[in-house]
């Protein structure tokens, strides 16, 4: 049994892309639930970039809502313009407090609140991005004893953020952009189908 | 048992503090925040702590409970919820097409603007009732906890760097006029008609502590109830279900449900994806 239960991603500038490909690469069973934080404008409707991704990843992709449970081998995406939140006991919340970092959804935001809920059993991934935001969560991920995944500078469309993140909280793996999914899955490992929870 | 002298990690002695920290603002003041999301909550205590000067939640609860000036600028930190006038366009244009009707049959309306912070939602709804001739015959009751932020919204100026924002979130919303007709200019800050908030009544009322006080025909508590937990959520959302008149809107934020809470089934919704619910039972 794997100690991993709950990945959170931060991606800012060039994230749609590389989010998909991370998903992409998940397996069907993998083995933790997972949470992204995706810079972006306000959108005009409901979770346009939940479907976007959606339609890459063999997950089910789903932008949260206040108080909803996290879900193993799900995708929980922060709504825009609202923070997300990770609280104990297994649900996520919402917020509308004041951008951080210029952001909402901040980085920072979702790594810390899953630090504190999670502690070693969080996996902090920090992607490509033009902004310093997520450094101060990962740092608090890696102090609680959580795992921290940077993306290799050299493979992401803009390389600040990550390096931001190594310079703030150093990282446990620095890998190509290719190679997060598969360090995800051997870190989370997979449950069979019937195991996962599907409310 | 041998006693061992180490903590378990920092954020378990975090937890510990905050837990302690809000039984004595509680006890000392009358302040329930036990039953906020502690996500959001230890952010706004932690940068309090850090503005104060002070190392530790610890330390902050020592000045909460001797000194309290303190205790109003946490109490400032933990009320404050950031709005904009407008938000979330498509919930206005919703309230224009399916809510104004049913209002235009009662004679008279009530509003409860609950948790009403520094007033943006108020002055979006007095400007939206205005321009469908509705506002004359209603009454807006916008209430908060926090008696600063409401000085602030009966002062009805808000920052003009905002105003751009807010113009546009109008015209999304349904807006017919120019929005720069309902405020003036005033230093950094606009100004908005006063003729807006004459039947605005900004009053005090805690949601977590204070019963209700009226019955309402539409109930507006958008984005302040996912600062709460479930059950807080639960209990405040049967303060607003005996507030509410039968067939009264209950407006909720957009990423808020009603499924799955206690009430679920006395409501019906007007607009699913906007939170307009019509009280049914």
């Amino acid at each position: 049994m794997t100690t991993h239960e709950l990945v959170v991603m931060g991606a800012s500038w060039g994230g749609l892309a590389a989010l998909g490909l991370v998903l992409s690469g998940l397996p069907r069973d993998f083995g933790a639930a997972i949470a992204v934080a995706q810079h972006r404008g306000v959108e005009p409707a409901d979770a346009v970039l939940a479907d976007a991704l959606a339609r890459k990843s063999a997950l089910p992709v789903r932008e949260v809502h206040d108080k909803d449970p996290i879900v193993p081998g799900w995708v929980h995406m922060a709504p825009s313009d609202y923070h997300l939140l990770v609280e104990r006991g297994g649900t996520f919340a919402l917020s509308t407090d004041p951008r951080e970092q210029y952001s909402r959804p901040s980085i920072d935001v979702l790594f810390e609140s899953a630090a504190d809920a999670y502690a070693s059993r969080v996996v902090g991934v920090i992607l490509t991005g033009a902004n310093p935001d997520g450094a101060a969560g990962l740092a608090r991920i890696r102090r609680r004893g959580g795992f921290a995944v940077v993306q290799d500078p050299a493979t992401a469309d803009r390389a600040a953020m990550p390096e931001a993140a190594m310079a703030r909280a150093g990282a446990d793996e620095v890998v190509a952009l290719s190679e997060i999914a598969p360090l995800l899955t051997r870190l989370c490992g997979r449950v069979p189908a019937t195991e996962q929870a599907r409310p | 048992m041998t006693a061992d002298w180490t903590v378990r990690g920092t954020a378990d002695v975090e937890s510990l503090e905050i837990a302690l920290l809000l039984e004595a603002v509680y006890q000392a003041y009358g302040y329930d925040f036990r039953g906020y999301s502690r996500g959001s909550l230890r952010r706004r205590l932690v940068r309090r702590m850090e503005v104060e000067g002070l190392k530790s939640l610890s330390a902050l609860q020592e000045c909460v409970l001797h000194d309290p000036a303190c205790m109003k600028r946490l109490l400032l930190d933990l009320s404050v919820n950031v709005s904009s006038m407008f938000r979330d366009p498509s919930f206005y244009l919703a309230f224009r097409t399916k809510v104004v009707p049913l209002l235009r049959t009662y004679p008279f309306v009530r509003v409860w603007n609950a948790g009403c912070s520094t007033g943006e939602e108020a002055y979006s709804m007095a400007i939206l009732l205005r321009e469908h001739d509705l506002y004359d015959r209603t009454r807006i009751y916008a209430t908060d906890m926090n008696q600063t932020v409401l000085d602030q919204a009966r002062a009805g100026a808000f920052p003009l760097g905002k105003m751009q924002e807010y113009t546009s979130n109008y015209i999304r919303a349904g807006g017919t006029r120019a929005f720069s007709e309902y405020y003036v200019a005033n230093g950094r800050n606009a100004r908005f008609d006063s003729v807006l908030s004459d039947n605005i009544v900004f009053a005090e009322h805690n949601l977590v502590t204070d019963r209700s006080f009226n019955e309402f025909h539409v109930i507006l508590c958008r984005n302040v109830m996912i600062y709460f937990d479930r059950s807080l959520q639960d209990h405040v959302l049967g303060l607003l279900h005996e507030s509410l008149t039968t067939l009264g809107v209950l407006a909720i934020g957009l990423k808020e449900s009603l499924e799955f809470t206690s009430h679920a089934d006395c409501y019906e919704a007007l607009d699913s994806s906007q939170r307009l619910y019509r009280r049914v039972r």
